[in-house]
């Protein structure tokens, strides 16, 4: 059976990667809105822009992913 | 596994816990049963699984790029050759676009960054159970594969870095300048205790970031993949194929970025302001 300290972990595990996907999707959104603005100008240049959007994602989604690693933990190896 | 019902809680949990060898609370050393042992043997324990993946893949590397640059050949170069030749002159051309101090040991450190990031990295596309499977049939019950799921290896290297800058910020600035630039930045010196802080935040950010970052990244794909081998077997497929080709960006692009990273730290500690 949940007892109420598992059922609040839940609830913090949740509330922790909700908000880390917000704030990736927020994020990627943007930088990919610029990447396809920059594809516009210039389509010669989109090899190297796609290249630097890749790298440029991975930084955004650091605090996010982070938040989901954290939240996996919680949700799986805490609160079982 | 285990005899008798496993169930999906504690199929995840056995597959999350490391390999520990350690103190037990009443003195003795020795393998950890389960994960309350594990976590009562508090700072004096290993992982030993992570170390030993994490050597095994190092030695690895050394052996196959020494190998290759024994027999390299210009005539005739081997395909083998070719494709280490193309990797070494892709962290060539990123060293230099990055970096733009005069130090020999970065372009090794980068290399040697990317390839152990990598290797370690892509035990995680190995299926879940196999390497464990054949532990416990040699009598070890726990193993966790992948290095740089265990924050250790990640805040082990990130921390080697971070001596790394402070070891040559010293060099290049001066004890005096490191120093200088820490309280001075970004205001003048009536705002000193304000700039240290900033500074401060600044300075421990780096490592901080650069060990979570690659190690929410591998955990959560190795979450992903134990989840989805809980799954029936005629359903795995059709999930775990996309998540695996995606895996497989992810792990390259976590090893460029940290490599990336390494470079632009080291531009930053080599730069000679005023």
């Amino acid at each position: 059976m949940i007892t109420e300290v598992q059922a609040t972990l839940f609830v913090a595990g949740a509330i922790l990667m909700g908000l880390g996907a917000l704030g990736a999707a927020v994020g990627i959104g943007i930088l990919g809105a610029r990447f396809i603005e920059g594809a516009a100008r210039q389509p010669e240049l989109i090899p190297m822009l796609r290249t630097q959007m890749f790298i440029v994602m991975g930084l955004v989604d650091a605090v996010p992913m982070i938040a989901v690693g954290i939240s996996m933990y919680i949700l799986f190896a805490v609160a079982g | 596994m285990a005899s008798g019902e496993l169930t999906s809680g504690a199929y995840i949990k056995h597959h999350l816990q490391n390999l520990t060898y350690g103190k037990f609370p009443d003195g003795h050393w020795g393998f950890a049963n389960d994960a309350l042992e594990a976590k009562e043997m508090g700072f004096m324990a290993f992982h030993v699984d992570t170390l030993f993946f994490s050597f095994v893949l190092g030695v690895l590397f050394l052996f196959l790029f020494t190998m290759a640059a024994k027999r390299a050949s210009i005539e005739a170069p081997s395909g083998f050759q070719n494709f280490l030749e193309s990797i070494i002159d892709f962290i060539d051309e990123n060293v230099r676009g990055s970096f733009s101090g005069k130090n020999p040991m970065v372009a090794p450190l980068a290399l040697t960054t990317f390839i152990w990031i990598v290797l370690m990295n892509t035990m995680d596309l190995v299926p879940v159970d196999w390497l464990p499977s054949l532990a416990a049939a040699m009598g070890i019950h726990f193993l966790k594969v992948v290095p740089t799921t265990d924050p250790n290896a990640t805040f082990g290297m990130s921390i080697g870095i971070f001596l790394l800058i402070l070891y040559y910020s010293v060099k290049e600035k001066g004890l005096g300048g490191f120093v200088g630039e820490l309280t001075l930045h970004p205001f003048g010196k009536w705002m000193l205790p304000f700039n240290l802080f900033l500074e401060g935040v600044n300075l421990l950010a780096k490592p901080v970031s650069l060990a979570l970052r690659l190690f929410g990244n591998m955990y959560a794909g190795e979450m992903i993949f134990i989840l989805i081998a809980l799954l029936p077997f005629w359903i795995q497929w059709s999930l775990s194929l996309p998540w695996a080709i995606f895996h497989i960006l992810i792990v390259l692009l976590q090893a460029f970025i940290f490599m990336t990273l390494v470079i632009v730290y080291m531009d930053m500690a080599h730069q000679k302001e005023h």
